[in-house]
């Protein structure tokens, strides 16, 4: 316009220029668009790469950790040596040790190769004993204790290998390796090729990975991830009974009732400045003061659930405030305007709207929390050796356990190698869980978010 | 009122709903009203008119205490209602917004069912005693609003679902389910079609039979067409005040007369 009036004194050509062809501006232009649209295009494709590789190492490593290589055998239970009194009771039968077992489980399985017609090629014949878990005296003892009529009896088990044996079955261990290796022997392996073809042998799914508990530095094959994950299902108990009420009560309070003064614009500021506060920070304040002050248990979920709620409120606060003030004014005044009192007007009309985005907020806060591994460290959630489950909902909270981050930790740490395929596999699992809740959260978000 | 006797002979004498005295309204530091001193008679429709920013909205919601909610917003002198302060220490807002209802310029079901809409009103101030007399109110205010015969059945249609007129009804319906004395109207029309606005209108005639109706209004001939009484403000003062008739063809202030034949606003 401007331009038209200025130029009015020399008038135009009619037709400065052609539509058809583009002028040079234009073509700048339509170059640095193009330019911008490949970097966009360039920094996706890096991303997914990326992604691929991560996923693709993860689901590599961890897979193997899932199944697990057994032995089968018959293994004759002699009452001479197993029930020295005779007369099965089980008090009598219990003060044999897991090392009286031992020799019985050597013997049985010895003979079960001779009588497969495997030639053992080794000296000692109780070498043999390399070949299966150190879990195995204990596995036969329980089994006995439970049954004392099987004593005197052929019983038919089946025994974890050896995390050696497991790892020349999953192709991690080969027969180079031994050479430096006191824990198996080459001619072992010849023995595991003999029974896995006579059908003694085989490596199938293992449940107690994602269910049983974590064994001993010296026992990998036997370690699962169950124990930690209940530590886990607490913790977020914890956190979903204390955050969500806590985090939904102050947003509502800050977002609907609060005066808007210097006061709550410095809490909002703290709250906005929480969320960003290093994980481990609120470690060691859990650790000063639920450990210290508290005299909460150490290693104990419930505490673990606190630090991890210190955590996970700021997240909560401030998605609950996103999602109560996405919900529009005019609901507000609607209902004020027919005499409702500010809380019934929150309660009734704008919390149900704002349910959705507050249920994602929590659901993605608590994936936040399942992974977290840094406060742990801290209140001696990590390093300790989840072997047992505990005994009911109170010793659930109260009693020493780990997390699922935690225990993975642990076992990236520990220097056996299959541990290290255990870690992959408990990430895969932790994953598992991340993406179901992250699922869960846009589920809850596609069903309800369409209200008005 | 036109079939009591006894009300006609009092038409010329009605009686003041709301008497405004001295109201002054500060945004912060904006002088949103200026000295507005306003009387409202009961069983009429009293339209606002003025350019836009002139502070009739903001008056209208001082008149139930909608402007509570604003933090920065502060209201000196005296608005009574019925002889009683509005703004006296001892009253509670939410009693009287039950008394005095509003409907807002952009039609705002509820996201819930037609039913819950009219009902949630009468719920929370307990006006119906069981199911039966609930559905006895429901009923009476979509009469009364005007919208009955197009939603009857269908009453458990979420009300986001009506057209955007349907909805205003509802809106309409919804503020006199809960028997309210005065009926403030904010643009009531702004979003709505000729069509429309014309049932709106018919509406606020009807209602002048048993409320007093406020409407604010950008629309001159609407303010024509609904109202008994008119007043104009401009930059937070009201300028005039007086019978609709005389404000729309003998205006006293010449800034009426500019904003009535389009000069100013």
């Amino acid at each position: 316009m401007t331009d038209a009036t200025s130029a009015g004194a020399a008038p135009r050509p009619a037709r400065s220029s052609s539509i058809l062809e583009q002028d040079a501006r234009t073509r700048k232009r339509n170059a640095a668009e193009s330019r911008f649209k490949m970097y966009g295009i360039a920094a996706i494709g890096i991303g997914i790469f990326f992604l691929c590789v991560l996923l693709f190492a993860i689901v590599r490593n961890g897979i193997p950790a899932f199944t697990q290589t057994f032995i089968t055998a018959e293994i004759a239970l002699p009452g001479d040596r197993l029930d020295k009194t005779g007369n099965r009771d089980p008090e009598e039968m219990a003060k044999v040790s897991t090392f009286g077992y031992k020799p019985v489980i050597v013997d049985g399985l010895v003979r079960a190769l001779e009588d497969a017609g495997i030639e053992i090629p080794f000296e000692d014949k109780a070498d043999v004993e390399k070949m299966i878990s150190a879990a195995a005296p204990a596995q036969v003892r329980d089994t006995v204790l439970a049954n004392p009529e099987l004593v005197g009896q052929t019983v038919e088990f089946r025994f974890l290998a050896s995390s050696r044996v497991d790892g020349y079955e999953k192709g991690r261990v080969t027969r180079g390796d031994l050479a430096r290796d006191k824990n198996l022997d080459a001619e072992h392996l010849d023995v595991v090729d003999a029974m896995k073809d006579a059908g003694m042998l085989e490596r199938t799914f293992n449940w107690d990975f994602i269910f049983g508990a974590d064994a001993s530095e010296s026992r990998p094959e036997q370690a699962g991830i169950g124990v930690a994950m209940l530590g886990s299902f607490f913790m977020m108990l914890v956190v979903l009974a204390l955050a969500l009420p806590i985090g939904v009560a102050a947003s509502i309070y800050l977002e609907e009732f609060a005066p808007k003064n210097r006061w709550t614009d410095l809490i909002e500021v703290n709250i906005s400045n929480l969320a960003a506060v290093p994980s481990i920070v609120f470690g060691i304040l859990g650790l000063a003061v639920f450990i210290q002050i508290a005299h909460l248990p150490q290693s104990a979920p419930l505490v673990g659930g606190l630090v991890l709620t210190l955590m996970t409120l700021p997240t909560v606060i401030i998605s609950t405030r996103a999602s109560l003030k996405a919900v529009p004014p005019s609901i507000r005044d609607a209902a004020l305007g027919v005499g409702a009192s500010k809380m019934q007007s929150t309660f009734h009309h704008v919390l149900p709207l704002a349910m959705p985005g507050i249920l994602t907020g929590t659901i993605i806060g608590l994936a936040q929390a399942l992974g977290e591994t840094a406060p742990l460290l801290l209140i001696g959630m990590v390093g300790y050796i989840a072997s047992n489950y505990p005994d009911g909902v109170v010793s659930g909270f109260m009693d020493p356990n780990s997390a699922m981050p935690a225990q993975i930790y642990e076992w990236a740490k520990r220097a056996d190698p299959a541990y290290y395929e255990r870690a992959w596999g408990g990430i895969i699992i932790l994953l598992c869980f991340l993406m179901t809740m992250n699922i869960i959260a846009i589920i809850l978000r596609r069903r309800f978010e369409r209200r008005w | 009122m036109y079939d009591s006797p006894k009300a006609e002979a009092k038409l010329d004498q009605k009686e003041i709903k709301i008497a405004a005295e001295g109201v002054q309204v500060f945004y912060g530091d904006t002088h949103a009203i200026k000295d507005v001193n306003v009387q409202i008679e009961d069983k009429t429709v009293t339209a606002f008119i003025g350019p836009s920013g002139c502070g009739k909205s903001t008056f209208l919601r001082c008149l139930n205490r909608m402007n509570d909610t604003i933090d920065s917003c502060r209201v000196e002198g005296n608005i009574r209602l019925d002889g009683e302060d509005i703004y006296d220490k001892r009253v509670d807002p939410v009693q009287l917004r039950a008394k005095v209802g509003m409907v807002f310029q952009k039609p705002n079901p509820f996201p819930k069912s037609i039913y819950d809409n009219i009902a949630y009103g009468p719920r929370i101030h307990g006006l119906a005693k069981n199911k039966a007399d609930l559905d006895d109110i429901v009923e009476r205010a979509l009469k009364r609003g005007a919208i009955w015969n197009e939603v009857k059945d269908r009453l458990h249609a979420p009300g986001t679902g009506l057209s955007g007129g349907q909805q205003q009804r509802l809106c309409i319906a919804r503020a006199v389910a809960t028997e309210p004395e005065v009926l403030l109207m904010d643009e009531p029309c702004s979003a709505l079609d000729p069509i429309a606005t014309g049932q709106v209108e018919e509406l606020i005639d009807e209602l002048r039979e048993n409320y007093s109706v406020v409407i604010v209004t950008h629309s001159m001939q609407q303010a024509a067409r609904v109202s008994q009484k008119t007043a104009f403000f401009h930059l937070g003062n009201l300028v005039e005040y007086g019978e609709t008739g005389q404000i729309f063809t003998k205006p006293q202030d010449p800034r009426t007369e500019s904003y009535i034949t389009g000069r100013i606003g």
